[in-house]
């Protein structure tokens, strides 16, 4: 039972992690018709920039300035070199960013190096945020942080403790998540800038025709879309591991996430985030393949049979294809999406 | 000022043209005849035909995709096996055959995950090729059996009766198979550009939504286009399988697709012959360039960026449009624009090449020492001389670079303006 | 009685709008018709319910006696239906020559064929050429399409637009921004490509719509006012009111 609350906890974390990330790309996406492929870079380079300032003034201060630093750079970027292939068409834009993502990560190795770096979490966020005893005599219980040792263990020989812990950093990973995202929410709905960016991500022409500066808004929410990829990354990377493959595992993800989700969708980026973290943490945490289904459902096999290595793949090993197995039959049955917009 | 040139058709001659490659073809192991040179050659005609094959979904289709080496690596995958299968006995297949079970592959998996993948265009077409290539390339750490795990597959192609003298062992007699196909390839790649589907390809590239009211399902041009570049894609992987006689899983790698992408594009998509210099390119970049410089990949993206910023129809662009200048008479007024820029662009390099090894070596340098040389010059990272000297060759490269960049473009603007008024008197005429 | 077109109770709604409220027309073969009405009447939105671009909410479009609503652009086209659009809609980076010749090769068989070559296909390549001294662009046979001036793309849209040799022709404001002689040239250019077919056209130019159809449809709010001769429209009460108003000072001033 334990288990099962903690890697629900787990898969909810890293679906958040997930749509932090996949909600500035559709953001840009919706708004500017580019798809960043960059975006990953800049959740890699947060990572990078955060681990480098925290060794100078700590971590929660690299919280605050890693993001403002790579989001000055999407600006930077935007404003230098994607404002330049706009009006060449969404190919070239989808090239440009392209070519982006393989220089960050070739200036990350060049700068970092190509082995992983350590960027522990700050003092506060080591260790469990709670742990969870599941005592066979007593019960569920709660213990807010790490648990001591004579509640782990019994003498009695009957009766059987389990304590698992919930890492701290998987909470304060939802908690920032789930800031952000309200922030967001709250600004694009609530202020005026809120106001002219949803405006602007459906008629700019309008929008600009009205007196607002486009290109200008443009240069921002590239720059607030790369921030929270940044921002991201300065959590991400502290709760797992800082190298520079972290892009591209992170990144192929959440493109599946944002076509799977439905192009442009907020919502359906959110559903999409939150079912694949799910799936896949609990998919890593199983060890079962066909043969143990078979050994529990008492169907005999043949020795051929249980030598085939299809059947005998588990589930932890299949996990990695999963995102893309939900892409391939997302695409198969309902291809606009879970709650994306028809074409017309 | 138009954004589109117009190219009068270049009449040298179809046979002019295909003979003197095929000569090219025949002739080249014979001027670069080291054992190095022999690989290097082997591999640009694989190289050729991939991006080639790229090239008809990229170029003719506007379909951009980031999983193409999906079909060149499976295609490798099945042609090692059907040559294991030709060592054993059990496929009655002569050796020189086995790359066009590599197109079948091609062509089985294109019918198989193209029926998926073309129902989107655009940058969903894109994600759900990039989508795939990871699925296949997550399924080979997982099958064993077909993708031989961690160390691949072997074969070997020296096996069979050898005809008139040729068992393929030697390097030369691979090259001159190679070429074989590559000049085959090369010529159907070519006539398909000629016929209605290859032309009706194009128009659903400029505009798909006019394709459907002249008659045609987009879907069904874009899905037949996809199958055809898969059996070249999988003739080049079935060639490679021969070439190399070991194929392991990073063949269907997302960083292969990614190397199809930039070459074909650095090259040129928007001409026939701009991926044949995109695979040269290629091969030279990842065999030769590599043993140069640690940061050759971080140069070439900088090249691609700009490539996409200034010249987005690639290298074959840069050069139709000279020649278009010079068929106008007015190229040899530019030579001094063009030499001030080259000189420019490589004092930026050399000092931006020499800050970016000192970089790497600093990483390195505990066991090497502080120093290191470089272009003939010995520079110390703990030595602020040193950068200070990089940093300002590299800026004066770059100030310059842009002053001879100003100067050049206004006389191009001029010459253009030229041209335009050129072709306006003659049409008149 | 079949007729080349039939619009029967058509309705479409976006969500909660309804932009098209009812329509019934009924076009006879060979027959011209201009379709005019106020901006956003639903004139644009009804060619594309018609062309399959849009399916309809309720209602049905019958071509020739088939129902066609709900089948896909292409296959419509192919059961002898072609438009052109109001913002120019062709191949810019073909030739000229190449983009009436695209327009043609499905209604010759040709189909995805990549087993022959299109220098060969004398039909396809002799009917491009007819297609081009039609509509008076054979001086520019090697131009990108991109490279026109604005009424030389009007003129290849058309040509594309006829090169099927569909029987029931839609036209989307074909003189939208040209001048007086532009568009005076243009629609003699219309009438001589279209002779024997059933026209459509969406219209804004009084003149023009008085001088060339047969019968003329007023669709206001997604309904049609009337649908009657030229004559009879202009003298009808609630059509005067709704719409034409000064336009009808317009027509009988300067219509040619």
């Amino acid at each position: 039972m334990e288990f099962f609350i903690i890697s629900m906890l787990n898969g909810l974390s890293y679906g958040l992690l997930l749509f932090m990330l996949s909600s500035g790309l559709t953001l840009i996406f919706s708004m500017m018709g580019v798809l960043n492929f960059a975006h990953a870079s800049f959740y890699m380079l947060g990572a990078y920039v955060g681990y480098t300032v925290a060794q100078f003034v700590g971590f929660w201060p690299a919280l605050l300035i890693a993001p403002l630093v790579v989001g000055g750079l999407g600006a930077l970027f935007e404003r230098q070199c994607l404002r330049k292939v706009h009006r060449f068409g969404h190919v070239p834009e989808l090239l440009i960013t392209f070519g982006l993502s393989y220089v960050i990560v070739e200036l990350v190795q060049l700068i970092w190096g190509r082995i992983a770096v350590e960027f522990r979490p700050p003092e506060l966020l080591q260790g469990p945020a709670f742990t969870l005893i599941n005592d066979s005599l007593k019960g569920l219980s709660l213990f807010w942080g790490t648990a001591p040792a004579e509640l782990c263990s019994t003498a009695d020989a009957a009766v059987r403790i389990v304590c698992s812990p919930f890492p701290a950093t998987r909470g304060f990973m939802m908690l920032v998540a789930v800031i952000m995202l309200a922030s967001v929410w709250l600004l694009l709905t609530r202020t005026r800038i809120g106001l002219v960016i949803q405006a602007a991500l459906t008629h700019p022409e309008a929008v600009e025709s009205l007196g607002h500066n486009v290109p200008r808004v443009f240069m921002l929410v590239f720059g607030a879309g790369s921030a929270l990829a940044g921002l991201a990354g300065v959590i991400g990377g502290s709760t797992f591991l800082t190298e520079p493959a972290m892009a591209a595992t992170v990144g192929s993800v959440i493109f599946v996430v944002v076509v799977v989700g439905g192009m442009g969708s907020l919502s359906g980026a959110f559903v999409a985030s939150v079912l694949i973290g799910v799936i896949q943490t609990f998919a890593v945490a199983f060890d079962y393949s066909l043969i143990t289904l078979a050994e529990q459902t008492g169907v005999p096999l043949s020795a051929a049979v249980a030598n085939n290595s299809y059947i005998k793949l588990t589930l932890s090993q299949v996990a990695p294809i999963l995102p893309y197995l939900f892409l391939v039959l997302i695409l198969i049955f309902r291809p606009r999406g879970l709650l994306g917009k028809r074409e017309s | 000022m138009k954004t589109h040139y117009q190219f009068a058709p270049l009449n040298i001659g179809r046979w002019l043209t295909w003979g003197l490659f095929a000569l090219l073809l025949v002739v080249a192991p014979m001027v670069f005849g080291s054992g190095l040179s022999l690989t290097v050659l082997s591999q640009m005609g694989i190289a050729i035909i991939a991006c080639l094959s790229y090239n008809i979904l990229l170029g003719q289709g506007g379909m951009l995709s980031f999983g193409h080496a999906v079909y060149t690596g499976l295609g490798s995958f099945l042609a090692i096996h059907a040559l294991n299968s030709v060592g054993n006995g059990s496929l009655p297949l002569p050796v020189s055959l086995v790359p066009l079970v590599g197109g079948l592959a091609g062509v089985g998996f294109a019918v198989l995950f193209g029926y998926v993948t073309t129902r989107k265009s655009g940058t969903t077409f894109a994600m759900i090729t990039l989508g795939l290539g990871e699925l296949v390339f997550a399924l080979s750490l997982m099958i064993p059996e077909f993708f031989g795990g961690e160390g691949g597959v072997s074969g070997n192609r020296v096996v069979g009766k050898a005809v008139m003298g040729v068992s393929f062992g030697p390097q030369i007699q691979v090259y001159y198979l190679i070429a074989c196909y590559t000049f085959v390839a090369v010529g159907l790649m070519f006539a398909f550009t000629r016929t209605p589907l290859g032309r009706m390809l194009n128009a659903v590239r400029d505009n798909p939504e006019r394709v459907e009211f002249v008659g045609y399902d987009t879907q069904k041009v874009r899905y037949m286009a996809f199958i055809i570049a898969g059996f070249f894609a999988g003739i080049s992987g079935g060639l490679a399988a021969l070439n190399f006689e070991i194929v392991t899983a990073e063949v269907v790698g997302a960083a292969r697709s990614g190397g199809y992408l930039l070459f074909t594009f650095l090259g040129g998509a928007t001409f026939f012959f701009g991926p044949i210099i995109g695979g040269i390119l290629m091969v030279l970049a990842t065999v030769l360039l590599s043993e140069f410089t640690n940061a050759w990949l971080l140069y070439l993206g900088l090249v691609f960026l700009f490539m996409v910023m200034y010249a987005p129809g690639g290298i074959a662009s840069l050069i139709m449009m000279n020649l278009r200048v010079a068929a106008f008479g007015r190229l040899r007024q530019l030579w001094v624009s063009y030499l001030a820029m080259t000189v420019t662009v490589l004092v930026l390099l050399a000092g931006a090449g020499a800050m970016i090894e000192m970089v790497y070596h600093m990483q390195l340098n505990t066991t090497l020492g502080s120093q290191l040389k470089f272009l003939g010059v010995t520079l110390d990272v703990k030595n602020f001389n040193s950068w200070f000297g990089s940093a300002f060759v590299m800026l004066t490269g770059l100030g310059l670079f842009e002053v001879t960049r100003r100067q050049f473009l206004v006389e191009w603007g001029d010459i253009q303006e030229y041209i335009e008024k050129e072709i306006k008197r003659r049409e008149n005429l | 009685m079949t007729y080349a077109l039939e619009l029967k109770d058509l309705r479409k709604s976006f969500g909660k709008t309804e932009i098209i409220r009812g329509v019934n027309l009924a076009v006879n073969a060979g027959e011209r018709v201009g379709i005019i009405g106020p901006n956003g009447a639903g004139k644009s939105t009804l060619f594309n319910l018609i062309s399959g671009r849009f399916e309809p909410s309720s209602g049905d479009v019958l071509l020739g006696g088939q129902r066609i609503n709900g089948k896909k652009p292409f296959e419509i086209n192919r059961l002898g239906l072609s438009r052109s659009f109001q913002i120019t809609n062709i191949f810019p980076k073909l030739s000229v020559f190449e983009n009436l010749r695209c327009g043609v090769l499905w209604s010759l068989g040709y189909k995805y064929t990549f087993l022959k070559f299109l220098a060969d296909l004398d039909d396809a390549n002799d009917r491009a050429d007819e297609l081009m001294k039609m509509i008076k662009l054979d001086k520019k046979r090697d131009v990108l399409a991109i490279n026109l001036t604005y009424a030389e793309q009007r003129a290849l849209e058309i040509g594309i637009t006829i090169a099927g040799g569909a029987g029931v022709i839609l036209l989307d404001e074909p003189t939208a921004g040209m001048s007086r002689s532009e568009t005076s040239r243009f629609i003699n250019l219309i009438k001589e490509v279209t002779v024997g077919k059933t026209l459509l056209t969406v219209e804004h130019d009084m003149g023009v719509v008085f001088g060339l159809a047969d019968r003329i449809a007023v669709v206001v709010y997604g309904e049609v006012l009337a649908f009657d001769t030229p004559d009879a429209v202009r003298a009808n009460p609630r059509v005067q009111e709704a719409y034409l108003g000064s336009h009808v000072a317009d027509a009988q001033a300067g219509s040619h």
